[in-house]
């Protein structure tokens, strides 16, 4: 089959490679019809990601039709429509039961998990596509991908459903779904959200239906700004003003809610063998790195709460733990427990209640998979979402 | 034994061990590790118990032949694509709760170890604590060429608890190795 596969920084291309086969009873294969490059792909094409191969296969965000079903899936069928997770639960450890499903004990191969047990202290539960600190499992932006646990991730989509409409399951409309819950929105909050980019876009769907009164979105690509107003937002380019009084002003010195930070860090240097220079690295890098986290903590208005999809990945420092601790902040983060939120989400999709599809700039067929990269790395603001069609 | 609930899978240091002693020996080589797993005590103790199902998980056990007299012989791969043979006796056993093991003589490799099964006071399921010491194969030479095959017992008993644990909680072993691939370089860099 063919498939975009990584070879270095700034390097990606589409590959012929073998076909992904049935391994374990829980395993499907899925004949790929729509698979997206997420923001998150773009560390991995900065190189910025430990735990890469020459040759891993990238993608999280995919959905298409089930060609093949092992025997310990009794659950999904051959010619079944279907959404992959980009989260892989095994849905029978402690933390699946919790609904936690990103914190899998066992979705991430034993000969793997030991980077992320080191960095982290824990063991990450396994993803697709997204180096092999979470498992190495080959990606979906192929033809074909294989899907482990395939009885606990994928979600069944009614026939005659566009996949555009249904795609974004896969993660960014569950994660800002997840960056909204996370903010404890009650009704009339204002929620503040700093990154307009796909998930910043989803968190400020996500808050308007839970009810928030006011949301001001911050960026500094017109585009991106463009599509927060058109989706209710007001809008702060931190180009042009200070976010921080801007939002003291708009509030009348009360301060945002909430506030959500759909930016994060580029993660860097979180492997074993490097923890140390992170911190050197960190040191030096540092203000410009965890800008928006520590921007989050001082704006928040007291009392309130910070929730942060955003991926951070190695070690930080200066941040204002005083401020977090004296005004009584609460934070919520992690990534998205993915299947928790599928059958509520996709109800709201049939239901028409969210438009998924907005944010979508262009699309593109496999072949031309490294361009949509290239594009969407070197030209974001008129980039803001690639969808590609393998079939 | 502490009685304190145990995180999944933590790491365990001796102090959390009031007996000590359990952990301490003349081998060069040892290991604690614990693993909280969301099955019945009695369903992971029978399937450990039975030596024949360890190679389904223990990656460098190629085969357990059982002997009499709650002797196994076990087929191991070292380093280098050497194999050896372990004559192993069970020194100690309560049924659905702990087994001690030891090498005999005959050994390539001396080698003890111990596996406990407890019920987790909240409900959670069973704690497996699980003890492997041996003296690596070629002396101090083999631990460097077992560490940098991370077959080093630390790691090895911790990839192989978590592959028990995977094993019995979801009936498969997480895998993400080729043919669902591409061809691949030889290292992760």
């Amino acid at each position: 089959m063919r498939a975009l596969t990584w070879h270095g920084k700034h390097n990606v291309q589409v590959d012929t490679v073998p076909d992904p086969q049935i391994i374990n009873p829980r395993d499907a294969i899925i004949k790929i019809t729509a698979t997206a490059i997420c923001g998150s792909d773009l560390h991995l094409y900065d190189s910025m990601i430990p735990g890469m191969s020459n040759g891993d296969i990238l993608g999280h965000e995919f959905m298409g039709e089930v060609v093949e079903v092992g025997r310990g899936n009794t659950s999904l069928r051959v010619g079944q429509k279907v959404v992959v997770p980009f989260v892989i639960a095994c849905g029978q450890c402690f933390f699946c039961g919790k609904q936690q499903y990103s914190a899998c004990d066992n979705s991430n191969p034993a000969d793997k998990s030991d980077m992320s047990e080191i960095a982290y202290g824990y063991p990450m539960s396994g993803l697709f596509g997204y180096s092999h600190m979470t498992g190495g499992y080959a990606g979906g932006q192929a033809e074909y991908a294989r899907v482990p646990y395939s009885d606990i991730g994928p979600i069944v989509v009614p026939d005659g459903v566009d996949d555009e409409r249904v795609l974004f399951l896969s993660d960014i409309f569950p994660t800002g779904w997840m960056a909204a819950e996370n903010a404890e929105i009650e009704p009339g909050d204002t929620v503040a959200i700093w990154g307009c980019g796909p998930v910043g876009l989803f968190a400020i769907k996500s808050a308007k239906m839970m009810g928030a009164g006011r949301i001001i979105a911050i960026d500094h690509l017109p585009r991106r700004l463009e599509l927060a107003k058109a989706n209710g937002a007001e809008v702060l380019n931190y180009h042009e003003v200070k976010v921080r009084e801007a939002l003291m002003e708009m509030t009348a010195g009360i301060g945002p809610d909430a506030c959500i930070d759909a930016v994060g860090m580029e993660a860097h240097g979180f492997a074993p063998d490097n923890i140390i220079d992170a911190v050197k690295q960190e040191t030096k890098l540092g203000t410009d790195r965890q800008h928006v986290l520590r921007e989050t903590i001082m704006a928040c208005r007291k009392g309130g709460r910070v929730s942060v999809p955003g991926v951070y990945g190695g070690i930080g420092d200066k941040l204002p733990i005083g401020a977090f601790m004296q005004k009584g902040l609460t934070i919520k983060t992690g990534q998205t427990h993915v299947q928790k939120y599928l059958p509520q989400l996709l109800e709201l999709i049939l239901d028409g209640k969210i438009d998924t599809t907005d944010l979508i700039s262009h699309r593109l067929p496999l072949e031309q998979a490294a361009e949509g990269y290239r594009n969407f790395h070197d030209n974001p603001d008129e980039w803001t979402k690639v969808v590609l069609k393998p079939h | 034994m502490s009685e304190q609930p145990m995180s999944t899978d933590a790491e365990v240091e001796s102090t959390a061990f009031t007996d000590q002693n359990r952990v301490e020996g003349e081998h060069e080589a040892a290991s604690v590790r614990a693993v909280l797993i969301n099955r019945p005590r009695h369903e992971l103790y029978d399937f450990w118990r039975d030596f024949r199902n360890l190679p389904t998980f223990m990656e460098n056990v190629k085969s357990v032949e059982i002997m009499e007299s709650g002797r196994s012989s076990w087929m191991i791969a070292g380093p280098a694509g050497a194999d050896f043979e372990l004559v192993s006796e069970i020194t100690e056993e309560r049924p659905g709760e702990y087994i001690a093991w030891r090498s005999l003589e005959e050994s390539d490799i001396d080698h003890e170890g111990w596996i406990e099964f407890r019920d987790n006071a909240f409900g959670r399921g069973t704690e497996v604590r699980v003890f492997i010491s041996y003296d690596p194969p070629v002396g101090p030479l083999g631990k460097v060429v077992a560490k940098v095959m991370q077959r080093e017992p630390r790691i090895q008993a911790r990839r192989e608890l978590r592959r028990f644990k995977q094993l019995m909680e979801t009936g498969e072993i997480p895998t993400s190795k080729a043919p669902d691939a591409a061809p691949r370089a030889d290292r992760h860099f």
